[in-house]
């Protein structure tokens, strides 16, 4: 796994977010972007993540060294969880068969892969619920189940304990513990909490003043 | 009041012999109103997913205008259709005049901005974190789409049953186009607007209770829709 961000800039009402910033994340493990809020981490990732444009700079994914701005094959090797989960209006299970349906997987693959991982993240026993009834710790762990179904290369969790429980964070730690065992991902993750990075990261960066610190 | 309950009573008989003249009307009523809503979903939803999916220059017009056009006066439309359909009018060689197209064409336009403009409103009140979502989960921009206009499906239903309710209940317009022929272009609402003229009270008011039956059917259906909605969103 390679993503080599170079001369990242990104600006918001004249505000500049990201400043020249440029890392090379080249080995596998859970790399924890730490900063205050508004510091620029959530910014970094839903660029990496191809949710947003930069105003300059480029990312290399994996080896290639150009990126077209819609590249889906590309896209669908990423994946990104956001600090608060949008949930569709339907059960657990069909919100994490989504990405899986979008990509045009057989009904049988999407039931095995979607049991296998809300078994992983604990929400085996609420498949059929409707998933709008899940209190928030679970649907933050609705939202990692249903990125870690998709196997992507690379992980992005933007802030995932920001808004939930102890016990819930305890679990989620859990999880990409778990997850960094079984090592098919590079996660990536912002957390504002010192103590959580060194409990789960294996690489610690600081983002100060729009730029990434080691 | 005799007559009143007369004119009930003869209703009634009227609705339970399953009387041909007033199956023939009910029949062609649901016929031109179904087929303008089939036109005004395959338009008004496309059209609402634009404004509100989309950003373009003029779209805050457009809306307001969509919004205006929400209120159109059916006889306005009759006007106009009757004028683009007439002998002398653009379209008048189709000679679609008096005819059960002409209600159709002239239904379809009032049904438009209402499906437009709730369609748009029902879009457009998705949580936007629900984009973001299939975005993040490798959606194309069409899947994108789809996924916030499934969504907003309880409010894309609302607003096809409430057009739906609208052009039922419709009489200016079709009066105005489609002439009130008897077996031809005569509807339910023509009809009773003509029976009554004529002191006719019992097929008037037969169709009077077949038409609020029918109103109460369209608004308990839109209630358990929007009550299955609010129940999936909470």
């Amino acid at each position: 796994m390679k993503l080599d961000v170079s001369h990242l800039t990104k600006t918001y009402d004249k505000k500049t977010i990201l400043n020249d910033c440029s890392y090379v994340f080249d080995k596998t493990g859970t790399y924890v972007l730490m900063g205050p809020n508004g510091c620029g981490k959530s910014t970094f990732l839903r660029i990496c993540a191809m949710l947003e444009r930069q105003d300059s700079g480029d990312i290399a994914y994996f080896d290639n060294s150009t990126v077209l701005a819609n590249d889906i094959t590309l896209k669908r090797r990423l994946t990104l969880v956001l600090p608060r989960t949008g949930v569709f209006n339907t059960t657990v299970f069909k919100n994490v068969a989504y990405g899986l349906k979008i990509r045009g997987l057989h009904h049988t693959v999407i039931e095995r892969k979607v049991n296998a991982a809300l078994d992983f993240v604990g929400l085996g026993p609420k498949t059929g619920q409707h998933a709008r009834t899940l209190s928030s710790g679970e649907t933050q762990r609705l939202g990692i189940a249903r990125a870690l179904v998709l196997e992507p290369e690379v992980l992005f969790l933007d802030e995932p304990t920001a808004s939930i429980d102890e016990e819930n964070t305890q679990i989620i730690e859990s999880i990409i513990g778990a997850m960094k065992k079984e090592g098919r991902s590079t996660i990536i993750m912002t957390t504002h909490d010192r103590e959580q990075a060194t409990r789960v990261g294996d690489f610690q960066l600081v983002m100060r003043n729009g730029r990434i610190e080691t | 009041m005799d007559s009143i309950t007369q004119g009930f009573i003869r209703a009634f008989e009227l609705i339970f012999h399953l009387n041909a003249e007033l199956f023939g009307i009910i029949l062609l009523s649901l016929k031109v109103s179904g087929l303008a809503l089939v036109i005004a979903t395959l338009a008004g939803l496309p059209l609402g997913a634009m404004l509100g999916l989309k950003r373009f220059p003029g779209r805050n017009l457009a809306i307001s205008a969509v919004n205006t056009l929400m209120g159109l006066p059916p006889v306005v439309v009759g006007l106009f259709v009757y004028l683009i359909l007439s002998r002398k009018g653009p379209l008048g060689f189709l000679g679609l005049l008096y005819s059960p197209t002409a209600m159709i064409i002239a239904q379809s336009i009032l049904a438009i901005p209402i499906v437009t403009a709730l369609c748009h409103s029902a879009i457009v009140n998705v949580d936007p974190l629900i984009r973001q979502a299939s975005r993040t989960l490798g959606a194309t921009q069409r899947q994108e789409t789809l996924a916030i206009i499934h969504e907003a499906r309880y409010g894309i239903i609302s607003a096809i049953v409430a057009a739906f309710g609208r052009v039922m209940a419709e009489v200016g317009s079709i009066l105005i186009v489609g002439g009130n022929i008897a077996g031809y272009t005569r509807v339910m609402t023509t009809t009773i607007a003509l029976e009554t003229d004529k002191g006719n009270f019992e097929l008037a008011l037969a169709l009077g209770i077949i038409l609020l039956l029918l109103s109460f059917i369209v608004n308990a259906v839109l209630h358990a829709i929007q009550r299955k909605g609010m129940v999936a969103t909470q």
